[in-house]
């Protein structure tokens, strides 16, 4: 018989520790998914950088990414769409003589339609990536200047238990400033 | 400037990029670079001005006397306003085109250019789309073209080309300003960052409260992989639309099978001639020659003559198939173009088109900018003239003896022609001085990977990277088993 469920201690702190390069900042996040920080997982962290570097993902682990259903779903629809607004009007446009061709021209509707279907899957994916990146949202809290210039931050959200821990892992790998900011 | 940074500016610099500018500096050369550009850059933006003047006035001209005083109200109704408008679009298929297809390979010179060359697109496509609107005379009703439901019913005919055009330019104009901007927001954060006044107000808009999690970068990756994977398709759709403007007609000389691939090669020439002019300007404008760099000039210098012969390919294989196809209304307009009243313009086309780019088989050439600047601006009226040759000589010599007539083109269209650069000017002038024309953040993503790559040991590096501890079980709970 397991015991009671042992619950997580609430998050009280925001932690942003900077890092001069992504080595060390890559030491601090293996020390974390070492659970040197007992509480604290890779899950947590947050890690902010000037630049996209291309290991992140080997680092942070998979995480989702929702682009490419977007892009699908988006270009589908403008392809469909767009012929079918086309194929309607062209069936309500009774005042144009035809002389004997089609009423529907399948061959250039589907030139009309492939162009929207780019369109509308280049829109998609844009909506896409403003939501996925959490983008036109009331920010949250630390940042700093020098994340845009050359400096690595690593953000996690922390109980007071996980505080200290946590400050010390970020000194042993040489954190160059710490931020700290209070949820409660 | 010290004696070792000059060296490392003169033409033998044999790479794209010094590795070991720091990060800080790229920011601060860019940043700066758009508030204090050299006095060239006003002196350019007061003639695009001007120009542009000179085409408010022939508009307002052609407006109140009519299209006949643009000379087009005989057999010739397009002339050089649809030779310019397929000049425009054509300018604009590199910028998007070549970034996009240079993305998705991996071709990291790409990154201190691409900026100002996707402006050079969405700047083109707005020029061109001036084009249709001022021929149409009426130009209220440029909105026709448009699908809407009317009170009549009546919609466009959705068999024209005309309208594939409409389709097809919004479709790239939409997507090539989106791919620009998209790319843009990681330096528009930057630029927010660093700035004060109405410049930061802008940034921290166009920003979109970019922080540079690992989950912006992830979806910034993806979206800007696939908006280049649809931009690629689309780029060579319109310029295939737009030479089906032509070759869907069945006049002598356009009704040809070769024209859309024919001029998606001369758009990709044009294009890139036209980088290599902006290259030059920006690099002197902006003091950047550290990154716009002689090596990076050197590759588009290939590049360029690389497409040059594709399209001399493509020019020579139509010629071709007109000779020995035996229509002879098409026979007669290439006899024409060749030994007409148009044939020095045919020639020069030939000569700046097909035997002007070899030069660009000399090192000395790609590497000295005074000569590659000209030499990139008489590709250009070469790829113009073509254009001409392609509209003119047709229009004159098609299939009604009673149409036949050698135009030349009046002032009004001139000045249209020439007030289009002064517009393209202005408008990439403003921008340039606005965002910035060199992207910060890739630029350090190509220092930093170049700079590991050939200082770092690359087992070292590997191990590094293969080594990132995995996540290690959990330690049980009650003791487990």
């Amino acid at each position: 018989m397991s015991g009671p469920a042992k619950r997580k201690a609430p998050k009280t702190k925001r932690l942003l520790g900077l890092f001069g390069d992504f080595d060390q900042a890559f030491d601090v996040i293996a020390d974390i998914r070492h659970y040197k920080v007992p509480g604290v997982t890779v899950d947590d962290v947050t890690l902010k950088s000037p630049i996209e570097h291309p290991e992140i993902e080997d680092v942070l682990g998979e995480r989702p990414c929702n682009i490419p259903k977007w892009a699908f779903w988006g270009g589908l629809f403008g392809f469909c769409f767009t012929f079918i607004m086309l194929a309607s009007a062209q069936a309500n446009f009774l005042a144009q003589p035809q002389g004997g061709k089609a009423v529907i021209t399948v061959p250039s509707n589907i030139v009309l339609a492939y162009e929207m279907l780019i369109l509308f899957g280049v829109l998609s994916t844009l909506t896409g990536f403003i939501l996925g990146a959490k983008l036109m949202r009331k920010s949250e809290g630390l940042y700093d200047k020098a994340i845009s210039l050359d400096q690595i931050g690593i953000v996690i959200e922390v109980a007071d238990t996980e505080f200290q821990p946590l400050k010390d892992i970020f000194k042993k790998h040489n954190v160059i400033e710490i931020h700290e900011e209070s949820l409660t | 400037m010290n004696s070792a940074a000059a060296k490392h500016l003169t033409d033998e610099q044999t790479k794209d990029i010094d590795e070991n500018i720091e990060w800080a500096k790229i920011n601060k050369d860019v940043l700066r670079s758009m508030e204090n550009p050299r006095r060239g850059y006003w002196v350019a933006m007061f003639i695009s001005v001007c120009l542009f003047g000179v085409m408010i006035f022939a508009e307002v001209w052609q407006y109140n006397y009519g299209m006949g005083d643009a000379l087009l109200n005989t057999s010739h109704m397009w002339d050089l306003y649809i030779s310019t408008f397929v000049f425009w679009i054509g300018m604009s298929h590199s910028g998007t085109l070549l970034s996009a297809i240079l993305h998705l390979t991996h071709a990291d010179w790409r990154k201190p250019i691409y900026r100002f060359a996707e402006a050079m697109t969405t700047f083109s496509l707005m020029t061109a789309g001036i084009f249709p609107v001022i021929h149409l005379g009426r130009v209220w009703n440029f909105y026709w073209v448009m699908p809407y439901m009317s009170d009549r019913g009546i919609w466009p005919n959705f068999r024209s080309p005309l309208i594939w055009d409409a389709f097809a330019i919004t479709a790239y104009l939409t997507s090539s300003v989106l791919f620009l901007y998209v790319g843009m927001i990681p330096d528009l954060a930057i630029c927010r960052d660093n700035t004060t006044g109405w410049r930061k107000k802008l940034y921290t808009f166009l920003s979109l409260g970019w922080r540079g999690d690992d989950a912006q970068w992830r979806h910034f990756r993806f979206t800007y992989l696939v908006i280049a994977c649809f931009l690629i398709p689309l780029a060579v759709s319109v310029h295939s639309i737009v030479a089906m403007d032509f070759a869907m007609a069945i006049m002598p000389g356009w009704h040809v099978t070769t024209f859309p691939p024919y001029f998606v090669a001369g758009a990709l020439y044009s294009g890139c001639s036209a980088i290599i002019t902006l290259f030059i300007l920006l690099r002197y404008f902006f003091k950047f020659e550290e990154y716009m760099t002689m090596p990076i000039l050197d590759k588009v210098c290939k590049l360029t003559f690389v497409i040059a012969m594709v399209w001399t390919y493509l020019n020579l294989i139509e010629f071709a198939s007109v000779w020995y196809g035996h229509d002879i209304p098409s026979k007669e307009v290439l006899i024409a173009k060749a030994t007409g009243p148009y044939s020095p313009f045919f020639w020069g086309m030939m000569v700046l088109g097909s035997v002007l780019p070899f030069a660009l088989l000399s090192k000395f050439v790609r590497r000295n900018m005074y000569v590659m600047f000209f030499v990139s601006i008489f590709l250009n009226v070469g790829m113009w003239l073509e254009r001409w040759m392609i509209v003119t000589p047709t229009l004159s010599l098609g299939y009604h003896p009673q149409a036949f007539n050698v135009m030349w083109p009046g002032w009004v269209e001139w000045a249209m022609v020439g007030g289009s650069f002064g517009w393209f000017g202005m408008l990439f002038l403003m921008f340039v001085k606005i965002f910035p024309c060199v992207s910060m953040y890739e630029v350090k993503e190509m220092v930093y990977h170049r700079k590991r790559t050939t200082y770092a040991d690359v087992d070292e590096m590997m191990e590094l990277h293969s080594g990132v501890p995995g996540p290690e079980p959990k330690p049980q709970e009650n003791g487990g088993s």
